[in-house]
């Protein structure tokens, strides 16, 4: 019997684990062996280099740079989304009539692509000539049309970039919280209303807060790695055909160019992605710890 | 009908194994067809109706070999720099070089005797960076060229004459700019990306010397890029149109007096402007500037990981030196484009007026072609320090230091390399 539990058992997670050992354990380990070797154009390379592309990568100011603008990214992004969407669960879970509705309707960003989103909120909304739709509403208070995507100072392209993935993924960690509100026991409310406290801040505070903990910190999580992943609307929405300007080019992007673009310096671009997978894995360790996930409340 | 376990998982099984049997199998090296030999083309996709028609029909001309073209959309020069890296690339592709490491690598096959007895009547503005060490690595196709296009009507209004100097350049624009028209559109980021080392020729500089050294070591370099500045500060630069500088639509929508685009564009200006418009090279600066014109030419290379390498370079050689009727249809008979071959070039009918022959005389009196030794990192460093010199005001002579200790470093690894 247990034979052919174990042989079923392979029948059906066999084929995903060869295609998760295949198509990712592979080349990522294929790519640390790439990054301590000189690999211009070839994923074969002989010239082994230590760690000279570690060396190069953090001395490339346009490396550094780039964790410098998805720092900003994320200091400002995780904390807005997180907000917002709480903001947003807990109005729909108070809603008495269409709850299913208001629920779907800040829900369904979340399956829109970010490529169709972002060409959308670049070419549609926020397009720098008089006739875009943030430049019209501009316009009837008298002002000048804003190149939203061109202007640094100040810098207007990092509110088309923070708007999108606000608009693209508020509802999905709306919907953790819905789940994680449905969860909590009317009781506690009651228990509450009976001692005295006023629905709102109070209640807010002391009764739903602490219950939403485990849901609150498996959505930092996943915000914070979302972050440090950000590329398609960085790239759909700032680069051209030759290039991507030096302001608000996240790590990814940088290494798209490294590794990918005609430049194909696989080994340096291995090396980025490697201090990239580092600095995710000890961010996201620290704050998991940080947070105590997985222990329980009496620890 | 019911359906047992042990059937589906036998039918999922069957479904998989034909899923992953498809997966990598068109490799675009022909199939279907029986003996002789097969070759693979690869075309970037281009924007005009009946060239990919065209080419296939060229490909289907050919007696010696089967050759399959795949007309390929998207980021083509990637895509291209991965399928080198394996067997299943194609034997024949176009490339927008190829790249200096592509020839170090020994991703590319020399080409060189194709040309034999013919090598004088290709532009050498275009072949100049297809050739390292003597040795010719792709064969050009068609030159595409960029240059200003300007609204004669609009300049004549505002009492401004056509820019012969940068000066003048950024003071017309200036002129030009109120709140509805801009007076000059050089991309949506200011002109960083598409002017490139541009205003550096035409200071009378160059990105790389002869003897392979940085070519803008020099204050003039500065004093052009911070010209660039002026005009963005000025606010008489278009930004954030809905479509690039590569399309001509602001221009022919009014959002701009004066647009750098392409020659490309030239067919679709003169049909919806008539005779208002000319066209200019970018002007000059400083007492040793010239006007310029910056060219450049997909070609036509061999992968060196073909296994009909010779069968490549002998449809190649046909094809793109031999069939001359087949270069001038492709330049001209879609797009519009100056064929790369001198002679041909000359007699093109369309070629020979207005502002295709202006076009034609800025390509070959002051043309310049990228360097093959500028690499990718170099314009990265070049473009980044171009980008902070004209939106945030970045000083000209310290960031162009940082782009010459850059561009020096990449200059000796590809000596290094090579």
């Amino acid at each position: 019997m247990r034979r052919r539990r174990a042989f079923w058992f392979w029948v059906f997670v066999g084929p995903f684990a060869a295609g998760l050992a295949l198509f990712t354990y592979v080349p990522l380990l294929w790519s640390v062996g790439l990054s301590f070797f000189d690999a211009h154009n070839t994923v074969t390379p002989t010239d082994f280099v230590g760690l000279d592309n570690y060396t190069a990568m953090l001395k490339d100011s346009a490396f550094t740079g780039s964790l410098r603008t998805f720092l900003v990214f994320t200091a400002f992004i995780v904390p807005v989304t997180f907000a917002l969407s709480l903001a947003l669960a807990l109005m729909v879970n108070r809603v008495r009539r269409a709850q299913a509705f208001f629920r779907s309707v800040f829900f369904l960003p979340a399956a829109c692509s970010y490529v169709v989103a972002a060409l959308i909120w670049k070419m549609s909304i926020f397009n720098g000539v008089r006739f875009g739709l943030a430049n019209t509403l501009l316009g009837w208070f008298g002002t000048d049309p804003v190149a939203w995507l061109s202007t640094t100072r100040p810098p207007w392209y990092w509110l088309v970039i923070v708007t999108v993935r606000l608009w693209l993924q508020a509802g999905f960690y709306m919907i953790l919280f819905l789940a994680g509100l449905q969860r909590i026991d009317p009781v506690l409310y009651e228990a509450a209303a009976v001692d005295g406290a006023r629905p709102g801040w109070t209640v807010l505070r002391h009764i739903t807060l602490p219950q939403l903990r485990a849901t609150s910190v498996a959505v930092l999580l996943l915000l914070v790695i979302n972050a440090f992943q950000a590329f398609d609307e960085f790239y759909n929405l700032l680069s051209d055909a030759r290039g991507y300007p030096p302001y608000a080019r996240p790590p990814l992007v940088y290494l798209y160019y490294t590794a990918l673009g005609q430049g194909q310096n696989l080994g340096l671009g291995s090396a980025g992605a490697v201090i990239l997978a580092l600095i995710i894995a000890i961010v996201t360790v620290g704050q998991a710890r940080w947070l105590r996930l997985g222990r329980s409340e009496e620890e | 009908m019911t359906i047992s376990r042990r059937t589906l998982l036998g039918a999922g099984a069957g479904i998989g194994v034909g899923v992953l049997g498809g997966c990598g199998s068109n490799t675009g090296r022909g199939g279907g067809g029986s003996g002789g030999v097969r070759l693979a083309q690869w075309y970037h996709q281009y924007g005009e109706a009946g060239t990919e028609q065209a080419v296939k029909r060229y490909a289907g001309a050919y007696t010696k070999a089967r050759v399959t073209v795949q007309w390929r959309p998207g980021n083509y020069d990637q895509q291209t720099a991965a399928a080198l890296l394996t067997d299943s690339g194609p034997d024949v592709f176009e490339v927008n070089g190829p790249s200096l490491d592509q020839i170090q690598g020994k991703q590319v096959e020399d080409l060189t005797a194709l040309l034999d007895g013919v090598k004088d009547d290709f532009n050498p503005a275009v072949l100049a960076p297809k050739t390292y060490q003597g040795k010719v690595y792709g064969i050009p196709q068609t030159i595409d060229m960029q240059m200003l296009y300007y609204r004669k009507s609009m300049l004549r209004d505002a009492g401004v004459r056509p820019p012969r100097t940068l000066d003048e350049l950024v003071d017309a624009a200036q002129k030009l700019s109120d709140s509805k028209v801009k007076g000059l559109f050089l991309g949506n980021d200011g002109g960083a990306g598409v002017l490139g080392g541009t205003p550096l020729y035409a200071a009378g500089l160059q990105l790389v010397t002869e003897d392979g050294k940085v070519g803008f070591d020099d204050p003039a370099a500065a004093r052009a890029l911070g010209k660039l500045r002026e005009l963005y500060a000025g606010k008489a630069l278009l930004l954030g149109a809905p479509t690039d500088w590569s399309d001509p639509s602001a221009f022919l929508q009014g959002l701009t007096a004066m647009q750098w685009s392409g020659l490309w564009a030239l067919p679709q200006v003169q049909k919806e402007l008539g005779d208002d418009f000319g066209v200019l090279p970018f002007p000059g600066d400083g007492s040793h500037g010239k006007p310029t014109v910056p060219v450049g030419a997909y070609g036509a290379a061999v992968s060196a990981r073909s296994k009909e390498r010779e069968a490549a370079k002998a449809y190649v050689r046909w094809l793109w030196v031999e069939r001359t009727d087949y270069q001038e249809d492709f330049a001209l008979g879609y797009g519009f484009h100056i064929p790369a071959r001198i002679s041909l070039a000359k007699k093109a009918a369309k070629l020979r007026t207005g502002a295709a022959a202006d076009a034609v005389r800025f390509a070959t009196d002051h043309g310049y072609a990228q360097p093959l030794l500028w690499t990718p990192a170099s314009q990265t460093a070049y473009q980044d320090a171009l980008s902070r010199i004209i939106k945030d005001g970045a000083n000209p002579e310290s960031e162009l230091r940082g782009v010459v200790r850059k561009v020096t470093a990449e200059l000796d690894r590809v000596k290094h390399t090579s």
